[in-house]
């Protein structure tokens, strides 16, 4: 296992995300997380899994995420463990991920 | 940072992270979206409430499909896509065989909007150090009719729907179908509509066509999904990265409008799945397909799994100087046959990933062909339902008939085995080795020893593998009866 990521923010990782473009919506998160299933949680498949690095564990147990970069894959839902511990549903029309090479 | 000038995007530089919360998000206004497909306003009946024939919910190829099915046999119907443009929140492992397109738009390889047509085919086999290529090439593929394109969805998927406008059907982007509306007393399972996101969005139809993608809520809200269980699905992540035409050309060894599509086994490390990579015109794309659970368990990430096969020796050389263009993701459902949900239901069909018809199966991964097939089914189905006056489940069975006699579940039918096969760890650690040490030992000299015979090689590396003689027969023999 490689060790827990860090809240330091990843240069290349950043700069990768920085070609694909998000329209934020501001007045909304489509991703909501229970914090408290969270803090009961061991697995925590959606902080390694989530192509986007959207979800950060953090020292006291808890997870701090952003919705703001998110791919809309569904990845997080579907590996969470600890039943209707993310609610996740499609963003407003016309926000979100914009795809135009992919 | 820098910022990206060709899409203007929104949100830049460092990311901002929020505390979770157990309630409820606020329900933001209703956005005015800029990109509205002015012209794709629904019919609003004198009682005030907005009806048509067929409402079809995505417009990615099982949408566009049945929507320009449905539009052909003159009916009305609203294509609703949630991006900005069809193809917006779309990605894919890159290859569109466009046979099917052959009756449905006929001239298509006049005028699809693609990358380049595949004439190269290659499967590889990757160790840490090693590789052992397939490599099939043909002229054939490269000119009239053809056989597949690479193309970016942003692109095709547009254009595929522009197919159904013009028929008739009315396109309104920037809409999010978020939730199914259902009938009253008698009538409480029947699908009788949707509810979007615009203001007054509610959406009355005779039949729903729900080609809401691999996360279809419509099919789950409709209860025709069984509990989505992770282990049939995987993710895929894929880069962009641009290269000067010529220099592609020589580095995959190809001109004009040909290209090459590259499928990898053993790419993944410990987590099951596959790689890829293909060429765009002045792009190449680089990508992996990993198993979610194994991927959630097993704590290495996406794009390190990919940074990996970026560096590995028998790939770096293809895509070395290439300047990101674009990182995406996309959940894929990969186990076909055995997962599809209930294809009918009261005034719905499900169509395309959303009723998990993209065929993962190692030897022909597809996609897009047969959610055209799927989704122009769904279209006629529809079309001939509403001709009866009968869009209950039973009107719309033909369907699934429809779907038997194509190419769609009879594909899916007999590969069913194929997607387990393939994710299993023999084929995904072992045989890769396995295959890699016998060809390098049939092509080492040793002298002064003299050749060692090939059997004695083969032996001797499936001992060394620790793969069962017993196993590696089981798995001959699934093979030779999924794929012979």
């Amino acid at each position: 296992m490689t060790p827990p990521p860090s809240i330091t923010p990843d240069i290349s990782f950043e700069s990768l995300m920085d070609h694909t473009e998000f329209r934020v919506d501001a007045d909304r998160a489509h991703i909501t997380v229970d914090e408290e299933k969270c803090r009961g949680c061991s697995v925590r498949g959606c902080v390694v899994a989530c192509p986007a690095r959207l979800f950060v564990p953090t020292s006291d147990g808890g997870i701090l995420f952003n919705y703001e970069q998110c791919f809309e894959c569904g990845t997080c839902y579907l590996v969470c463990n600890e039943e209707g511990a993310i609610t996740w549903t499609y963003p407003e029309g016309g926000h979100g991920v914009v795809f135009h090479r992919s | 940072m820098r910022g990206c000038g060709r899409c203007g995007a929104v949100r830049r530089g460092s990311r901002r992270y929020s505390a979770p919360v157990a309630s409820e998000p606020p329900d933001g206004p209703a956005p005015n979206p800029s990109d509205a497909e002015p012209a794709g306003g629904p019919v609003v009946g004198p009682d005030g409430v907005t009806r048509v024939d067929a409402v079809v919910v995505g417009a990615g190829p099982a949408g566009s499909a049945a929507a320009l099915q449905l539009a052909r046999a003159g009916r009305s119907v609203v294509l609703v896509e949630r991006g900005p443009f069809p193809g917006a929140k779309n990605m894919y492992g890159g290859v569109i065989y466009g046979r099917i397109l052959d009756s449905l738009v006929p001239g298509w390889t006049e005028e699809m909007p693609i990358q380049r047509w595949v004439t190269r085919r290659q499967t590889m086999m990757l160790t840490e150090s090693q590789a052992m290529t397939i490599d099939f090439r043909t002229e054939a593929w490269g000119e009239p009719p053809y056989n597949g394109a690479t193309a970016f969805r942003g692109d095709f998927d547009p254009w595929l729907a522009g197919k159904a406008t013009d028929a008739g059907a009315r396109l309104l982007c920037s809409t999010t179908a978020t939730g199914l509306i259902f009938g009253t007393g008698d009538a409480g399972r029947r699908v009788v509509g949707i509810r979007t996101d615009r203001p007054g969005g509610e959406l009355y139809a005779d039949v729903v066509i729900a080609a809401d993608g691999v996360n279809s809520f419509l099919a789950k809200e409709a209860g025709l999904y069984p509990t989505a269980d992770a282990a049939n699905y995987t993710v895929g992540v894929k880069e962009v990265l641009s290269l000067p035409r010529t220099v592609i050309e020589d580095r995959f060894g190809v001109r004009g409008r040909h290209g090459v599509d590259i499928e990898i086994i053993g790419a993944t490390g410990e987590v099951p799945g596959g790689g890829f990579v293909y060429t765009n015109l002045d792009s190449v794309a680089i990508g992996l397909v990993l198993s979610l659970p194994k991927l959630a368990a097993g704590g290495r990430r996406p794009e390190e799994l990919l940074a990996e096969l970026k560096a590995h020796p028998a790939i770096a050389p293809l895509i070395d100087g290439g300047e990101p263009q674009e990182y995406s993701a996309h959940v894929i459902p990969e186990a076909g046959f055995d997962m599809m949900p209930q294809l009918v239901g009261e005034g719905l069909l499900v169509s395309g990933d959303a009723a998990a018809m993209c065929l993962a199966a190692g030897l022909w991964l597809e996609g897009v062909n047969f959610a055209i097939g799927a989704g122009a089914a769904a279209g006629r189905a529809a079309a001939v339902a509403l001709d009866a006056g009968d869009t209950s489940a039973e009107g719309l069975s033909s369907y699934v008939d429809r779907l038997e006699r194509s190419f769609v579940l009879e594909d899916h039918r007999r590969l069913r085995q194929a997607p387990h096969l393939l994710m299993g760890e023999r084929i995904q650690q072992k045989y890769p080795q396995m295959v890699c040490n016998t060809v390098e030992r049939v092509f080492r000299v040793d002298n002064p020893l003299p050749k060692q015979r090939i059997h004695e090689i083969v032996l001797d590396e499936v001992r060394r593998s620790g793969v069962r003689a017993a196993d590696l027969v089981r798995d001959g023999w699934a093979a030779l009866r999924t794929f012979g």
